[in-house]
């Protein structure tokens, strides 16, 4: 188990349980009564402690070693999966992975970013950074599912679109920017949830859709904290004040109008009961596939459309001059 | 610096600059000093040959060099606000007001219509002096009202980006006007009306990950800065110098992002020649006369150019 630094009061319990545990195997005397009472407090300091995270907090959770990655989430919610791969242009990105999937027999088609689960694959996966070639396979994908009417599910985790000089030479902007412009008018529902971190426009060439959600410990914002920091604090040490000032939480985000709603993680996060994540992920988007799958394709495009034109916050001014024609400078 | 002065980047003010004899312009690439009169008379572009170094201008300069005259000011009403009480080093509200003392704007892009060669065209056009030329809400907004407005009068689009990317400041918002604008420019492509995308020095991150790519003709100034991540960036990332010539117009042109690159003088004229080629068919026949119609040039070009023209025909 692996705990964060925020976690140290569970950690020192959960030393005194293993002790406890110990113990009690090799002693006479019957010690369940303290065990329970131990466990207890665990999960009542637990629940504490996750019922009031920062910012920073949760972007240390969104990032924890053991949360589960799109694979998985994939491959519990659905019996049958195919992984497709490659974006028929360059070659296969390990970074973002997607196929048709059964969802209890409706078939869906899968995106998602993908973080390796060791130090290996982590190398693999690229830490979850995409290059072009990934955002144009899930756009192929995309194309797929539309020509076969099947509704879109992307899951986004990534640090952000990879920075490479490679990236940079095959059009990482271009293919961000293709997909923001074809997920806008794509023909059939499609549903995006942050299920780890959700750090700019990487995030978001997958992000365009009928309904964003956002996991309870999870963040969305156009910038990491650690690169926010360094570029308005001018060092590294401000993560958690940029962190904060970003207000980057699923809870800021549903205030804000930007996501549709908060999809709750079992008490502990994601990681501490992945098979129940899982569930509660399927669950979700069953419901909101059924509920999309009614409206009418030019409605639900149109209503798209309409829900990102929204996102934006600004002042009106009175400008007497407004509208009047100007004479050229020269 | 000795005799000459160094003019600042970029001017936005509205009203006329006059600059007085005797003040130099030193070019940051080639070092080669002329009057900053010249200067600006070349349309802020170095005259050494093989240099042409495009020095950043404001949208003011833009609408210049590219409407045929009179211009009209669209969404000018528009002004962000710190409504995330969002707090470095500074606040964001204390940015907001120095940049606009600073600049005499409203935001880093303002939007124009007039006509060019005689035809009708919108213009929003950034300025990087506001902020870098982020982007956040209001940005975002007046694009997307001016796309409301092409489609609404029919009347093609050309955006011209110099920024820097989005506006931190306003964190997930401006995030999503890459996705706001991008969305948006889905209903200029069903219209069948064009949308001209020019990038000039700089264009890099969300702004160039989403409207900035996204024209049926993409072109750029010479030698501008155009990447999604920043030089800097992908140098701590690769523990690499970059070539020379990264990220450069020429290197997009090369690597097949850009479909044409064009010197500033020669601006206007390509701009006029997109929009007669791109007329709907039935306008043809009434629309050839403008085609013979000589437009005076309001900036002398310089002579060699004429006798090339001259050549030519
Ligand atoms: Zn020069």
């Amino acid at each position: 188990m692996v705990f964060l630094d925020f976690e140290r009061p569970i950690e020192e319990l959960f030393q005194q349980l293993q002790d406890l545990i110990a113990l009690n195997e090799k002693s006479d005397v019957d010690m369940s009564e303290q065990i329970t009472a131990l466990e207890n407090q665990i999960k009542a300091t637990r629940k504490e402690l996750y019922s009031n995270l920062s910012g920073w907090q949760k972007v240390q959770l969104s990032r924890h070693p053991e949360r589960p990655y799109t694979l998985y989430y994939i491959e519990t919610m659905c019996k049958k999966f195919v992984e497709l791969h490659g974006d028929r242009c360059y070659g296969d990105d390990k970074a973002i992975v997607g196929g048709f999937g059964s969802l209890d027999g409706q078939t869906v088609m899968f995106i998602g970013h993908q973080k390796g689960v060791n130090t290996k694959m982590r190398q693999y996966r690229n830490f979850g950074m995409a290059n072009p070639e990934g955002y144009r396979k899930a756009l192929r994908l995309m194309k797929l599912a539309e020509r076969f009417n099947k509704p879109v599910v992307c899951l986004i985790d990534t640090p952000g679109a990879f920075p490479g000089l490679e990236a940079e030479e095959r059009g990482q902007a271009e293919a961000i920017a293709r997909n923001l412009f074809e997920m806008a008018q794509l023909n059939v529902p499609i549903i995006c949830v942050v299920i780890g971190e959700g750090a700019s426009g990487g995030a978001l060439g997958i992000g365009v859709g009928d309904r964003i959600f956002m996991m309870e410990n999870t963040w969305y914002s156009v910038i990491s904290p650690e690169s926010c920091s360094s570029i308005l604090w001018r060092s590294w040490d401000y993560k958690e004040q940029a962190a904060e000032a970003l207000k980057l939480t699923p809870q800021h985000m549903l205030d804000f109008k930007l996501i549709d709603g908060i999809i709750k993680e079992p008490v502990g996060g994601a990681h501490s009961n992945a098979e129940e994540m899982a569930k509660i992920l399927k669950r979700h988007i069953k419901k909101e596939l059924t509920e999309l799958s009614i409206i009418d394709c030019e409605q639900r495009i149109e209503q798209r459309i309409e829900k990102f034109g929204r996102m934006g916050e600004y002042e009106t001014i009175a400008i007497a001059e407004q509208k009047t024609e100007k004479e050229p400078l020269s | 610096m000795g005799w000459f002065k160094r003019l600042k980047e970029g001017i936005n003010t509205r009203r006329k600059k006059v600059i007085p004899d005797g003040v130099w312009y030193m070019c940051p690439d080639c070092r080669t000093a002329i009057t900053s009169k010249e200067h600006a008379q070349n349309y802020y572009v170095c005259l050494t040959e093989d240099c042409l170094y495009h020095t950043r201008i404001g949208s003011a300069e833009y609408f210049d060099i590219i409407f045929d005259g009179r211009r009209t000011y669209l969404f000018d009403n528009l002004v962000s606000k710190d409504f995330l009480n969002f707090k470095d080093l500074k606040t964001y509200e204390d940015r907001l007001v120095a940049a606009k003392e600073k600049t005499n704007l409203n935001d880093a892009i303002t939007v124009a219509r007039g006509k060019v060669n005689r035809l009708d065209l919108v213009v929003a056009a950034m300025d990087f002096k506001f902020i870098g030329g982020s982007m956040g809400s209001v940005v975002g907004e007046k694009i997307a009202l001016s796309i409301d407005y092409c489609l609404e009068h029919k009347v093609p689009f050309l955006l011209i980006s110099k920024s820097g990317g989005a506006r931190m400041m306003e964190s997930a918002f401006s995030l999503m006007q890459m996705a706001k604008t991008a969305s948006r420019l889905t209903r200029l492509a069903k219209a069948k009306i064009p949308y001209f995308s020019m990038m000039t020095d700089p264009t890099t991150g969300g702004v160039t990950a989403s409207y900035a790519m996204l024209g049926d003709i993409n072109f750029a100034e010479p030698k501008a800065l155009i990447g999604f991540a920043g030089p800097r960036v992908i140098k701590e990332t690769i523990k690499k110098d970059l070539p020379a010539g990264f990220q450069t117009s020429e290197f997009l042109l090369d690597h097949g992002f850009l479909d044409f690159i064009v010197h500033r003088k020669d601006l206007k004229q390509k701009i006029g020649d997109l929009l007669h080629l791109f007329r709907p068919a039935k306008e043809k026949e009434s629309g050839e006369e403008t085609e013979k119609v000589e437009v005076p040039v309001k900036v002398e070009a310089n002579k060699e150019e004429k006798v090339i023209k001259k050549e030519k025909t």
